[in-house]
């Protein structure tokens, strides 16, 4: 019987790192080739008329946003769970073969699930729900991926040596009750094939709910899933490697839990501003005008800690783009969260709503944010996992340059789209007739897609400049010590 | 009173009472600290000082001890 040192097991946070540089490369990818689409229509028959059907923007639009959210998103936060969780509670995977089996069951049925998304999404079975897309059989096993999930946080946590819960315990506690709940009730559907005798596919689902009524629950899902999926994590993930990375503990203690109360509560009333003007109760659509507004608060809380936890040591924005990454990501989420709110006001609303400005939104969050604070992790965890150093400290700068040039070109090109759009489909003349017919609009927004077609594949060149710094960490950089890895992470030149 | 002005009044009174809440726990947290009951600030440091052989902010109990710094295989 051998005594060796106890150390953490990283096996499966490596396997999540890889399919979210991997994913996030397929889903931006996406999401490039539907830009220019949108800018230059032809591109839809990129693989000529006869596979057109699967090229076209509508059959690849689901393929971004799910391969986005439920690939890149969900692997990043697993990749920094399977690490945040372990080192924050002091206890190792290795130490239990029952929570071993169970993480690695976790990421080979996700890996199930998202070949048959994939498939399916390709294939054009798809239940129309925004976000919600996949068909019955696939959200059973998304459930039971979520519930292993579960059984891993709770039964490290049972293990644990450190008393109190990490604020990123917390965060990452209420991504698993949040999305769960949410999931679980905007995924209610019924088989049409069982319950019908017999009738069409056996995949095929409808809504258990119907309209106004399956709007709201769509929406209270759609939004949340914003708070729970993007937001929560990336937080629970930013309280942890920002303060390990810069060597300074959170600012404050006290305002981070403030902060989490406050996100807890007010989140989940917010999801109604997509329905502003629609057939929902009106009350409904000013509760989530009002909470919204109200979101500014925790959402800075926890930004504001974030930036001033650097406070003395802002020199290391300069000399890190490890930190320059996490800088920025949370200064796109105090931007982010000061947008949304904004665009939630009813009379912001009559004009933003259904234009690019929304997308614009969406997307300095998600690249500016998420992408961003997912990518520093990564980084941040490459030398503890692989015991090399990060291979190039230099193709670090230029792509964070790359690619902030890519989400500025991105929202700034998506505004002003935005408004224009908004403005024109309003203008009228003093008969009340419309000034303008939608494809004036279209015209006038050519050179805007354009750009932010441009803007999208600036940041794509950047996830191949990230996936070739992570692949040659992994591989090919110099070997480090223990010692060299407390707190700024090694880089190579 | 119709149901629209006791709504009114129930979400008034309700955000009322959440404000009341929310500063209540505010509150809580600071009195904690100056009374010395639990010092909250020290938490933050459990991130920094996060290797497995480095002594846990709080212990969850002693006989955890043990099992710190070795593994039987």
């Amino acid at each position: 019987m051998e005594n060796r040192p106890l150390e953490y097991d990283y096996t499966v946070a490596k396997w999540f790192m890889l399919t979210t540089v991997v994913l996030g490369i397929v889903g931006m990818l996406v999401g490039v080739i539907l830009a220019w689409q949108m800018a230059f229509p032809a591109v839809n028959l990129m693989a000529g008329e006869g596979l057109a059907e699967y090229t076209n923007f509508s059959r690849l639009r689901p393929l971004h946003t799910d391969s986005v959210i439920f690939g890149f998103t969900l692997s990043g936060i697993w990749a920094t769970w399977y690490y945040v969780g372990q080192r924050v509670l002091k206890v190792s995977m290795a130490e239990s073969k029952f929570l071993m089996v169970l993480a690695k069951l976790h990421f080979f049925i996700y890996l199930l699930v998202v070949v048959a998304v994939v498939g399916s999404l390709l294939l054009g079975i798809s239940t129309g729900k925004e976000y919600a897309d996949f068909e019955w059989p696939i959200d059973i096993a998304v459930v039971v991926v979520w519930v292993i999930w579960g059984m891993s946080i709770f039964g490290l946590i049972g293990i644990r040596r450190e008393k109190s819960l990490y604020i990123s315990i917390w965060y990452y506690i209420a991504t698993f009750l949040g999305i769960a709940m949410l999931y679980l009730f905007n995924n209610m559907e019924i088989p049409t094939y069982f319950a019908s005798g017999g009738i069409g596919a056996w995949y095929h689902s409808v809504s258990m709910y119907s309209g106004t009524n399956d709007a709201l629950v769509q929406w209270w899902y759609g939004h949340n899933a914003v708070a729970f999926g993007f937001t929560v994590p990336i937080v629970a993930m930013i309280y942890y490697f920002l303060p390990k990375e810069s060597g300074q503990a959170v600012y404050s203690y006290k305002l981070s839990l403030l902060a989490f109360w406050g996100l807890m509560f007010v989140y989940l009333w917010a999801g109604g501003h997509h329905l502003i003007y629609s057939t929902v109760p009106d009350w409904m659509q000013t509760m989530g005008s009002v909470f919204s507004v109200v979101l500014i608060l925790p959402s800075w809380g926890s930004a504001i800690n974030m930036l001033l936890t650097m406070k003395g040591e802002w020199q290391q924005v300069a000399s890190s783009p490890l930190i320059k990454f996490m800088i920025l990501a949370s200064t796109f989420y105090m931007f982010s969260t000061l947008e949304g709110p904004i665009q939630a006001i009813k009379s912001v609303n009559a004009l933003a709503h259904f234009t690019d400005w929304i997308v614009g939104h969406v997307h300095d969050g998600v690249l500016g944010w998420v992408a961003f604070m997912i990518m520093a992790a990564l980084f941040h965890m490459a030398p503890r996992v692989y015991k090399r150093e990060i291979y190039s400290k230099s193709l670090m700068n230029t792509q964070f340059w790359i690619q902030t040039l890519g989400v500025v070109l991105y929202f700034t090109s998506m505004w002003i789209a935005g408004i224009t759009q908004g403005m024109m489909w309003r203008a009228h003349d003093e008969f009340g007739n419309l000034a303008y017919s939608f494809i004036d609009t279209v015209t006038v927004l050519h050179p805007y897609y354009t750009i932010r077609a441009v803007g999208g594949t600036l940041y794509l060149v950047g996830m191949f400049l990230f996936a070739y710094n992570m692949y040659k960490t992994m591989t090919s950089s110099r070997r480090v010590e223990e010692s060299e890895l407390q707190n700024a992470s090694p880089m190579g030149a | 009173m119709d149901i629209g002005t006791i709504q009114a009044y129930a979400y008034f009174f309700f955000v009322a009472f959440l404000v009341v809440v929310l500063y209540s726990y505010i509150y809580h947290l600071y009195s904690s600290q100056w009374k010395g009951k639990r010092d909250y600030e020290k938490y933050g440091n459990i991130a920094l000082h996060d290797e497995i052989t480095d002594q846990p902010i709080e212990k969850i109990s002693k006989n955890d001890d043990l099992k710190v710094g070795g593994i039987n295989e």
